[in-house]
């Protein structure tokens, strides 16, 4: 079983919903999101999303596209990230996932990008820019090893889209907050509610939702309906924004240790 | 050769293997209310009256064709028609689309548009459309391209636009797509983008190159009158490839024969130029797949012409095809050579083309001896060079 599967299946068991925590990987180098990892595994988090830079990510706000730039700066590639994932697979049990824009995968080659991403201990894959209907080939590699493919569904998706991303996701669903590109927002819409249940009614796969939650507060609303909260740019803020790499580890430790905290309730 | 009865794009957005929808889900149902509306509306009377109307009275269709016959003799090549997308409104063939896409977005019931631009054309053409329209307009471009098109920079504020500089990657028009993909995946419910070239995903490349198609519909009926026949060859300028792909289209069931010329900027061996369909290599960007300028960790590179409309890492899906197929031949020129070009067509004519389709000039005159004296061949001169006087006139050293 899918090491995804394995902690829904557990988290439910419990009562619990998930906590996603997303970073860039080689924001500000490799080594250092090695680090950021095993702490932000430490502390709590339920499933970590590896973002891979890429040099037009259009689906993220500021946050992201900076942390993204930097980590371009030092030539972090998709190759060396798998690598630096199987270094640190025999550390951490937590599930990883790659987010990642379609051009490096199809650049890499699909084939050997499932086959390199499952073998170096990744578990799932998360394209923003690929839709099921082109995703035929890498669902055919992925289902063979049994990595999982994530999509989306967003507040405009029509109701034959969200069947669509259903019935092609693995692992668990993405539903998108609201409209627009990564980044907190102080006010996330009301309607998210009703949208994530009538999902849950479609479907018993998980659902979870994500773009601008930052705060314990919205973590705790979204969790109470959801079955797993994602937060991506308030982590990267904390690792861009510390002075030292010892303020960055403890700030980062207890802001995950906070929003973990904030779902489990 | 594609077959009359394959329509192009397919049902999925492909040209052969290029193009597609690789686009994040919150802009997948505008995307289909955008294809539904469009194929509704293209053969509907009333809308095509209406669009016809303003190309007629408004852009001043049909633009001319016209006989460079100092143009021909300077060069020793074939017979040179110029089909003169410069006279059209605006100064360039991007009001084409824009009239078209605005028309659309107002029956669509969308009040606020977006744009991405580079050499500020699009831009102009879409706050064109938007003041006669009366719809909201905001236009993304690059940091290096409000500088380096100041003229058409002032025509869009002059017309109500509103500009928003793009400060990101290489600050041009690569950047200037993203930013605006972004606004619209923000405010996909009441803004529509129009995309200025036949980049992006389905249906835009379709419905760029159907409204743009007007140029070789025109070049088609003009030439017949004039020379009694096709001509043997069409060749123009390929940035992303709106003009060029306007021009080539309604002939592309003739045995016309397509020259594509892209912007090999200081080079190809440096590294620093728009080549996609000559040395670019396949992938995905913007919602498309086609050949880009990328690196060997599928990075996308930027792309340097000095002639911002050029200055694109990718290119039509449906160019693509035509390489792949052979239906068209591509090669590049660089930006010295286009500044030649550039000096010729004002020397021998009297007409100062933008630096875009002074590529087209440079081109033909670079391959002028392959063809023959009687040969027939349409350039279209895709726009006017009063925006790049600034950048021109510096590299002659002119006071």
């Amino acid at each position: 079983m899918n090491r995804i599967d394995v902690t829904f299946k557990d988290l439910r068991k419990n009562g619990k919903k998930a906590f996603i925590a997303y970073l860039t990987c080689g924001d500000p180098d490799l080594k250092t999101t090695a680090e950021c990892i095993k702490v932000i595994s430490d502390n709590g988090a339920d499933i970590i999303e590896l973002g891979v830079p890429f040099s037009d990510p259009l689906a993220d706000g500021p946050t992201i596209q900076v942390a993204s730039q930097r980590a371009l700066k030092n030539n972090v590639s998709l190759a060396a990230i798998i690598k630096m994932v199987s270094k640190i697979r025999s550390k951490i049990d937590t599930p990883l996932v790659l987010m990642t824009y379609y051009n490096p995968v199809f650049h890499y080659d699909i084939r050997n990008f499932v086959q390199d991403a499952k073998k170096a201990g990744v578990d799932g894959v998360i394209i923003p820019d690929l839709p099921p209907e082109e995703a035929s080939q890498i669902e055919m590699f992925a289902r063979k090893l049994e990595l999982a493919t994530i999509y989306f569904a967003s507040p405009t998706s029509s109701e034959q889209r969200k069947k669509i991303a259903i019935s092609h996701s693995r692992g668990f669903i993405y539903y998108v907050s609201t409209t627009g590109v990564t980044g907190k927002r102080t006010n996330l819409p009301d309607s998210i509610k009703k949208d994530v249940k009538n999902l849950q009614k479609i479907t018993s796969k998980p659902i979870c939702v994500g773009f601008g939650i930052s705060t314990p507060a919205q973590a705790k609303k979204i969790a109470s309906f959801a079955d797993g909260i994602i937060v991506g740019s308030a982590i990267v803020e904390k690792i861009d924004t510390a002075k030292s790499k010892r303020e960055m580890i403890k700030s980062l430790g207890t802001f995950i240790k906070q929003m973990a905290k904030a779902v489990s309730i | 050769m594609n077959k009359k009865n394959i329509p192009m794009p397919n049902k999925t957005g492909y040209f052969g293997i290029f193009g597609g929808k690789f686009m994040p889900e919150s802009t997948m149902r505008a995307l289909e209310e955008l294809e539904t509306a469009y194929r509704k509306y293209k053969n509907d009377k009333d809308f095509v009256k209406e669009l016809n109307y303003y190309l007629k009275d408004y852009v001043g269709r049909p633009t001319a064709l016209y006989y460079a016959q100092q143009l021909s003799k300077a060069i020793k090549g074939p017979k040179i028609y110029l089909k003169r997308e410069d006279l059209a409104h605006t100064g360039a063939h991007k009001i084409n689309n824009t009239m078209g896409q605005a028309i659309l977005a107002k029956r669509m019931g969308k009040k606020r548009i977006i744009a991405e631009t580079g050499a500020g054309q699009h831009g102009v053409a879409t706050a064109t459309a938007c003041a006669l329209m009366k719809m909201e307009c905001h236009i993304y471009m690059g940091k290096e391209d409000i500088r380096r098109q100041r003229l058409n920079v002032l025509r869009m504020k002059l017309l109500g636009a509103e500009i928003i500089p793009v400060t990101s990657g290489s600050c041009t028009l690569k950047d200037a797509t993203n930013e605006a993909i972004r606004d619209w995946v923000t405010n996909i419910r009441h803004t529509h983008y129009i995309i200025g070239s036949i980049i992006g995903p389905h249906p835009y490349p379709m419905i760029v190159r159907d409204f743009q198609c007007i140029i070789g519909k025109e070049s088609k009926k003009q030439i017949m009158e004039k020379e009694g026949k096709l001509p043997d060859y069409l060749i123009a300028c390929v940035g992303a490839g709106s003009n060029s792909i306007g021009m080539f289209y309604p002939f592309h069931d003739t045995n016309v024969k397509f020259i594509g010329i892209e912007a090999a900027g200081y080079g190809i061996k440096s590294g620093k130029h728009a080549a996609s369909l000559v040395i670019g290599e396949l992938g995905i960007l913007h919602g498309a797949k086609s050949y880009l300028l990328q690196d060997e960790n599928g990075q996308v590179q930027n792309a340097h012409s000095i002639a911002p409309g050029l200055d694109y890492p990718g290119v039509g899906p449906e160019h693509a095809f035509y390489k792949k197929t052979k239906r068209a031949e591509y090669f590049a020129v660089t930006d010295k050579e286009a500044l030649e070009g550039f000096d010729l067509l004002a020397k021998t004519e009297g007409i100062l083309p933008a630096l875009e389709a002074a590529h087209a000039i440079a081109g033909l005159k670079k391959i002028a001896r392959k063809f023959k004296k009687k040969d027939v061949v349409i350039l279209c001169l895709s726009g006017r060079g009063d925006k790049d006087v600034d950048i021109v006139a510096e590299t002659f050293k002119l006071q």
